[in-house]
């Protein structure tokens, strides 16, 4: 597929930016969702390939701007509705009661 | 349109994790010890000290070194690694001809067992844009500098596949034992954006 992925070669990306003294994780949300998508994977609900077409399916100007685990959050909400592990309402369920535990 | 009824996904990304993990671990399908374990794994336990130990064994065992550029896979687990996203591995060697340098274009594949995750840059999209177009630019904004007589191989990493570079073993260095020179050898010697200094 010749989607927005297929990044090699391409112009006007800026330069590298290496972080120095980079830590492996910048936010514990990035430890959880790190953490959920290899307990998913190591299950066999889903493959690399199924994971990796939620990615490539994401519209490109959201690919380009969210970073590498916002890509995984996108992937594995998509790929375990597809696999029929819970449906969007049960996700959107899951929103509002966190959403409302944080305004409480 | 079709998903007016829909709720909106919180807008703060740390709420929407929050809300996958929770209806995961309601249904069943992770468990929270599971969890806990995966994050100390990679945060504290697999990391490029592991491929640093590779290059030292390498540089220090001849035998070693040609099991290792034969056929990476069972030479890397002789050391004890291997397994997720190092099911199977190439290692290519850095000489005074040719200098390697890994990226995955398409995606961030990179060799978890020996490297652990890899940093921000090399999944961003600069990198992985122009590291097949430009490896010397790049390679010059890490601060290296490849003689113009020395070739560069890029090598772009698949599902499947993952590469490790082997640094060239920097002069000076011939007293040192394995651990001594393991301590040499950083991550992003190992990715080929850096080359190995001496002690």
């Amino acid at each position: 597929m010749d989607g927005i992925h297929d990044l090699g070669g391409m112009h006007g990306l800026g330069p590298v930016n290496p972080e120095s003294d980079e830590p492996v994780f910048h936010a514990e949300w990035e430890r959880r969702m790190f953490a959920v998508l290899m307990a998913t994977f190591a299950s066999g609900i889903y493959n690399v390939d199924e994971f990796r077409h939620a990615t490539e399916n994401m519209a490109p100007a959201d690919y380009l701007t969210t970073s590498y685990y916002e890509h995984w959050l996108h992937s594995l909400e998509q790929v375990m509705i597809e696999k029929g592990q819970f449906d969007r309402a049960e996700l959107e369920a899951a929103w509002s009661n966190v959403t409302a535990g944080e305004a409480a | 349109m079709a998903d007016h009824d829909h709720t909106e996904p919180p807008s703060d990304t740390a709420l929407r994790v929050k809300a996958l993990e929770s209806l995961l671990l309601e249904k069943g399908l992770v468990e929270a010890d599971t969890l806990d374990a995966l994050i100390q794994l990679y945060e504290h336990n697999i990391g490029p000290q592991n491929g640093a130990k590779v290059v030292a064994r390498a540089w220090s065992d001849p035998d070693y070194k040609a099991r290792l550029l034969a056929d990476a896979t069972p030479a890397i687990a002789e050391l004890g690694f291997g397994g997720v996203q190092g099911e199977d591995m190439v290692v290519v060697e850095n000489t005074s001809e040719v200098h390697n340098l890994l990226v995955c274009t398409l995606c961030s594949c990179y060799p978890w067992p020996v490297l652990g995750l890899p940093p921000v840059w090399y999944k961003a999209a600069p990198y992985r844009a122009r590291a097949v177009s430009e490896p010397r630019a790049v390679l010059k904004e890490f601060g290296v500098e490849i003689r113009d007589d020395v070739e560069v191989r890029v090598w772009d990493s698949t599902a499947e596949l993952r590469y490790m570079v082997l640094p060239e073993r920097p002069a000076g260095t011939e007293g040192l034992g394995e651990d001594e020179l393991a301590a040499l050898v950083n991550r992003d010697s190992v990715i080929g954006v850096a080359l190995v200094e001496g002690a």
